[in-house]
């Protein structure tokens, strides 16, 4: 990075610091961060809108309204790492299925033969041959699309909540004034629902927070990946800036970054909640 | 080999009783849910333990939270906001990085061990999230009991055992139970995190995975495990609606809070 870089061995103290850190993996190792908050900034929308359809689905008539509480429970009950683990793998294959069943119509032999999934080689998503870039993109929307279940589920919960929790009043007024129930739902219950549903969906986002060092487990290379690679002892023969066991300090400076980052969120999202809150007939909103 | 066999061989596995070698190739469907079944000793284990001490713990640092003296209530405050504010995940490879530094200073070696540092960051893990539950019930005791407790001349110690307390728990009661749950669930991080597993002992998230893994089929071993896992979410909330029963039965039937189970996955 600087030029006084070029021979590590000799510097001391602050400079190798400075050329420390900015070697190529802790390039790669910052830009991990970004990696964390895109998946955020994608998850946050793609649950809410698993959310929003979930909540719907269970408030819908009977053989739908099942269909959505099923999701909605069967999320909650089970410790959330099993399904990351578990929908990794079955989106996977789900997805591999299709695509064979699609190009590959003429192949005979099963899919599963003893311990193997076995599709016809057009069928690999995504392809073999395929760029190194193609493969990252490809984990990280599986990981994307779990946790979106995954805290679709929660969100679900929450909206639906919300929902109810709309005063009754409201609901017959518009229908007084000759709203079809499709009308009031999407004039008078969806406007008015987020101030009910937003303490839920802040306390919802702060678990999403602290649900990101998973994406380690899903083979993603994230800040924990990094963290442990740069971390671990580097002996002289293979790096120009050996050092002793690390990992300690750079989980502490993880620690550290998840708690400013939860801090600065529930600041801004008591913003949020006072902007909500102005002006309504609550006890939050009647100052 | 029957099931019966399948049982006696790998029922106790996961605490390192009967056959060594997990099984490798043909798995049958009595393994898998033998052998997750045995795992779920060690969560069974890490959550019971870790409320047990929890608990006690929690109760200190909501009355940390509490206390007037400046240098009681911040360190309670900063404990719970490190605990509550950091994913567990993290916390359990700090820990294990500081246990072996420690192991290696020749201090507690036995704490790189998850059996034993593991339940040490889940007991802190479970005491900061409860300390901020009874804290929120202490906040919300009725004046007019504390007030009765001091027209009746109860002070100190006998008014916080006799009146607050038993209210306090009474409130928290039911967002502890949800806390159990969590950290029931929470107790699947063991093994995906610092910590390593040891002749393959592992809990039942670890088998799961061993077979998901072994058979490229995820679509038997996560549904056992889930099987496992709702059947004791059930008997939780049994076990906790049975103390919930206790704790308001001075109440009219219709005042008694209910339990609801409203899981918040994750820490």
């Amino acid at each position: 990075m600087f030029e006084y870089c070029v021979d590590p061995s000799v510097l001391e103290g602050l400079r190798w610091a400075s050329c420390y850190l900015t070697t190529g993996k802790h390039f790669l190792f910052y830009w991990s961060f970004l990696t964390v908050l895109t998946l955020l900034a994608v998850t946050a929308p793609a649950a809410l809108a698993f959310g929003f359809g979930g909540a719907m689905l269970a408030r819908g008539p009977l053989p739908l309204s099942w269909l959505g509480k099923t999701y909605i429970m069967a999320v909650r009950g089970v410790p959330d790492i099993a399904f990351f683990l578990f929908f990794v793998i079955a989106l996977d294959q789900g997805i591999e299925y299709l695509r064979h069943v699609v190009v590959c119509p003429g192949w005979e032999d099963p899919i599963r033969q003893g311990n193997d999934f076995i599709v016809c080689s057009d069928a690999k998503t995504p392809n073999n041959s395929a760029p190194q870039l193609y493969h990252d993109v490809y984990g990280f929307f599986l990981a994307v699309f779990t946790y979106a279940i995954v805290f679709g589920a929660f969100a679900a919960n929450v909206l639906f909540g919300a929902m109810q929790a709309v005063p009754r009043a409201q609901i017959e007024t518009a229908e007084a004034f000759g709203m079809s129930p499709r009308q009031a739902f999407w004039r008078i219950t969806v406007p008015q629902m987020w101030v009910f549903a937003l303490p839920g969906l802040s306390n919802l986002w702060m678990v999403l927070i602290k649900a990101t060092p998973l994406l380690f487990l899903l083979g993603i290379e994230d800040i924990v990946y990094w963290a442990r690679e740069l971390g671990g002892t580097k002996q002289a023969k293979f790096t120009d800036y050996p050092h002793g066991d690390w990992r300690l300090w750079y989980f502490l400076f993880l620690l550290v970054f998840y708690l400013a980052f939860t801090k600065l969120s529930e600041a801004i999202l008591n913003r949020v909640m006072a902007r909500l809150t102005h002006g309504q007939g609550t006890l939050g909103g009647a100052v | 080999m029957s099931c019966a066999q399948t049982i006696m061989d790998y029922g106790l596995r996961a605490i390192g009783i009967g056959e060594r070698l997990l099984p490798r190739s043909d798995f049958t469907l009595c393994q898998q849910f033998t052998l997750i079944g045995s795992g779920l000793i060690w969560n069974v284990y890490f959550a019971v333990m870790a409320l047990a001490v929890g608990f006690f713990l929690a109760n200190a640092l909501a009355m940390g939270k509490a206390s007037p003296r400046w240098w009681v209530r911040k360190p309670s405050e900063w404990f719970v906001l490190v605990f509550r504010g950091s994913p567990l995940f993290i916390q359990f490879f700090l820990a294990y990085f500081i246990f072996l530094r420690m192991k290696q200073a020749g201090v507690l070696p036995f704490l790189t061990v998850a059996q034993w540092g593991a339940l040490v960051v889940l007991v802190l893990n479970t005491a900061a999230y409860s300390a901020e539950i009874f804290f929120g019930a202490l906040k919300s005791v009725p004046k007019g009991e504390v007030e009765a407790a001091e027209a009746y001349g109860m002070t100190g110690w006998a008014k916080f055992r006799r009146i607050i307390w038993p209210t306090q728990m009474r409130l928290a009661w039911p967002a502890y139970t949800n806390e159990a749950i969590f950290l029931f669930h929470a107790t699947t991080l063991v093994f995906f995190s610092g910590f390593p597993t040891w002749r393959q002992q592992g809990d039942a998230l670890y088998y799961a995975q061993y077979f998901a893994d072994k058979t490229f089929n995820p679509f038997v071993p996560y549904p056992i495990l889930a099987f496992y896992f709702v059947v004791l979410t059930l008997l939780i909330i049994g076990l906790f609606g049975l103390m919930n029963r206790r704790l308001n039965r001075h109440l009219p039937q219709a005042a008694r809070p209910k339990l609801r189970y409203r899981p918040q996955i994750i820490r």
